[in-house]
């Protein structure tokens, strides 16, 4: 290898970093001045930008948590917090387990249709869940589903489901052969090589689409209100945000909170979990 | 313990024909070798037993039970895969146990059963790691341990020892071969190599394109082969083959290879007495590598019938040396002693041992007896 080269691949390689450097602060800049005007008081919020507490970070006494304070007790932001997680947490279990489900009989049984089956499924990935609105919102409101959480679970199924049981289907599918040929050799039925076998064995893979599906939710505006609407009693976090925005329209200061507020499970999760996340991205890409 | 019978068994998929009828009868506590080259259906057969695939026609007994839409589990066998095909999240203990424990053994008969195959396997110290904490001869023996607690009718083996290294695999061999001594369980063992096949079977099914070729224990297989591959097949380095033509000389038979003859001694045509039916018609010569002698190593009297050959190369093993010949157009593999003054490049003499010669139809490459 040639000097000439070794310069060539370092430049490159900074050249690289360098873009990552940059991509990464037009992304974190914005989420730095949500969080920094959230800490501030309104006054200040009102008279400078957020930027000039870098001049003196640690001057503590610039910081304040009224901000949260009034959103979470005021606002009533909390109910919306615990309407969130009502509703996120069975829109993410169902889909994911009604997929598993599927998505080992389309791997490894054989039935009549499979194949038509599946790419039906697949087909579905591309219809804009915006389509559906009207002909569910009409069932719904026949069978008492509309405003309800029940409502919205299932639709968060439904809008799920595809991706969720190609990305599974991928995945057991590269799982070896022989090993389900073992177990039923060994006595195996189908469901006991499904939990005993294809469950565990598919941790990043479940663990990755579980992320990808309640971040989904849980980031929802839209199929949220369409399905359960406003009501405080029923409404999640990001409706609430959403209509705080109407109801404080100048006052920076509240809205910021109420954003990290919105925030920090999709953090969480994603600090929590991130190792799966980028493992599991992986995971149904490669056949392996 | 129990007999396998394949009766007129075939599948197909498709247009294709994997397996072609297949008859064959594994006697209780045998050791069967199913040998082939890859694609002679010799694992598509293990699998119609193990109940993996289904079945186009015939019938599959295992025990005096027909077992054709009986399903694995119930067909009271165990299989080593190739690749192991060990359950990645348990420890070794428990992918021992899996099978014992879908079938509601009691937890001490499991217990039982587990530890003691793993001492007959020399693995009671890896039993709490994971597979992949393992070496491949390790991981290896812990298949084998599985399939040995659930004490089967029959073990399954699909080449069971080919994804190990060529010292391990020897080693392996051989416990395999103690192990089912001391088990005496029926098994059907499919390799692709020969040496598997002649050193571990007490009968040996040789197949090619889907077609059962020979049955027989390895010797009488080695020296009576039915056909050209066969022959050809069993036994490293391979078979000599040279075309020729029969032809008598006087009382005597010769085979006429063009750039040489030899003589054919008269103990051996009374051996297979259908040869005088091929004089004059051309004939496939089979001498195996070590029936063809350093004419320098044997007895005055043998030296009569030597012919000349060139040596192209000499490949020494240590305790032989092979020698790559040619005379005209045929070349020729002879393994000699390793003390042979054979020298590349040079011409050197050489006696066949024609008592041990084959000849084969041309047509059919059926073996001429």
């Amino acid at each position: 290898m040639s000097a000439h080269r070794t310069v060539g691949a370092v430049g490159s390689r900074a050249l690289l970093h360098l873009v990552i450097v940059l991509a990464c602060l037009v992304w974190l800049l914005p989420a730095l001045g949500l969080l920094v005007s959230s800490l501030r008081p309104a006054a200040a919020v009102a008279s400078t930008g957020w930027w000039t507490v870098l001049a003196t970070p640690f001057d503590w006494t610039q910081y304040t948590l009224e901000n949260y304070h009034h959103v979470l007790v005021q606002d009533q932001l909390g109910r919306s917090f615990l309407n969130s997680v009502l509703i996120a947490v069975p829109s993410t279990v169902l889909p994911v387990l009604v997929a598993a489900f599927a998505a080992f009989a389309f791997a490894w049984l054989r039935f009549p249709g499979r194949d038509a089956l599946m790419l039906t499924v697949v087909g579905l990935l591309v219809v804009p869940l915006q389509t559906t609105f009207i002909p569910i919102l009409r069932l719904y409101s026949q069978w008492g589903l509309a405003g309800t959480f029940l409502g919205l679970w299932l639709a968060h199924t439904g809008y799920g489901l595809p991706f969720a049981i190609y990305l599974l289907r991928n995945f057991f599918s590269a799982l070896p052969r022989d090993l389900f040929e073992s177990a039923y050799i060994d006595g195996a039925s189908p469901l006991t090589a499904f939990f005993r076998l294809a469950l565990p064995m598919s941790t990043p893979a479940l663990a990755s689409l579980i992320i990808f599906q309640f971040l989904w939710v849980w980031n929802d505006l839209l199929v949220a209100l369409i399905y359960v609407g406003g009501s405080p009693g029923v409404a999640p976090l990001t409706v609430r945000l959403s209509s705080l925005v109407g109801s404080y329209g100048q006052e920076w200061h509240v809205l910021t909170a109420a954003a990290f507020v919105t925030m920090i499970v999709p953090l969480s999760v994603f600090f929590a979990l991130q190792r799966y996340f980028v493992r599991g991205i992986l995971a149904g890409a490669v056949k392996g | 313990m129990a007999r396998v019978v394949l009766e007129g068994v075939t599948k197909r998929y498709g247009s294709v024909t994997a397996v072609n009828n297949a008859n064959l009868v594994i006697e209780d506590e045998e050791f069967v070798v199913l040998v082939g080259p890859s694609g002679c259906g010799k694992s598509t057969t293990l699998r119609m037993v193990a109940g993996l695939e289904d079945i186009t026609e015939g019938n599959i007994y295992i025990g005096d039970r027909l077992v054709n839409d009986v399903p694995p589990k119930d067909r009271d066998i165990a299989m080593v895969f190739q690749n192991y095909a060990l359950y990645p999240h348990m420890d070794v203990y428990n992918n021992m146990a899996f099978g014992l424990k879908l079938r509601r053994f009691p937890k001490a008969e499991i217990d039982r059963r587990v530890r003691e195959a793993a001492r007959m396997l020399g693995i009671e110290d890896l039993l709490h790691r994971k597979p992949k904490q393992l070496s491949g001869g390790q991981r290896q023996r812990v298949a084998v341990g599985r399939a040995i607690v659930r004490e089967p009718a029959a073990f399954l083996m699909d080449e069971p020892l080919s994804n190990l290294d060529a010292k391990l695999r020897v080693q392996m061999r051989a416990e395999l071969s103690k192990l089912h001594n001391r088990l005496r369980t029926t098994t059907i063992y499919v390799t692709h190599d020969q040496t598997e096949a002649m050193t571990m079977g007490d009968r040996i099914v040789v197949m090619k394109d889907g077609f059962i070729q020979q049955v027989g224990a390895p010797l009488e297989i080695y020296e009576n082969p039915n056909n050209v591959f066969v022959a050809g097949f069993i036994g490293s380095p391979a078979m000599n083959f040279l075309n020729a033509v029969l032809k008598q000389e006087g009382d005597d038979v010769i085979v006429d290879c063009g750039a040489f003859n030899v003589r054919v001694p008269e103990s051996r045509v009374a051996k297979s007495p259908r040869i005088r039916e091929y004089l004059n018609k051309r004939v496939i010569f089979g001498i195996r590598p070590e029936d063809i002698d350093d004419a320098q190593m044997v007895p005055e009297e043998r030296r009569a019938e030597a012919i000349t050959a060139r040596v192209d190369v000499t490949e020494p093993m240590g305790s032989e040396v092979y020698v790559y010949l040619s005379v005209g157009e045929h070349s020729f593999i002879a393994r000699f002693d390793s003390a042979t003054k054979a020298r590349d490049g040079e011409p050197h003499q050489v006696v066949f041992n024609m008592d041990k010669m084959h000849l084969f139809d041309a047509e059919t490459e059926l073996a001429i007896r």
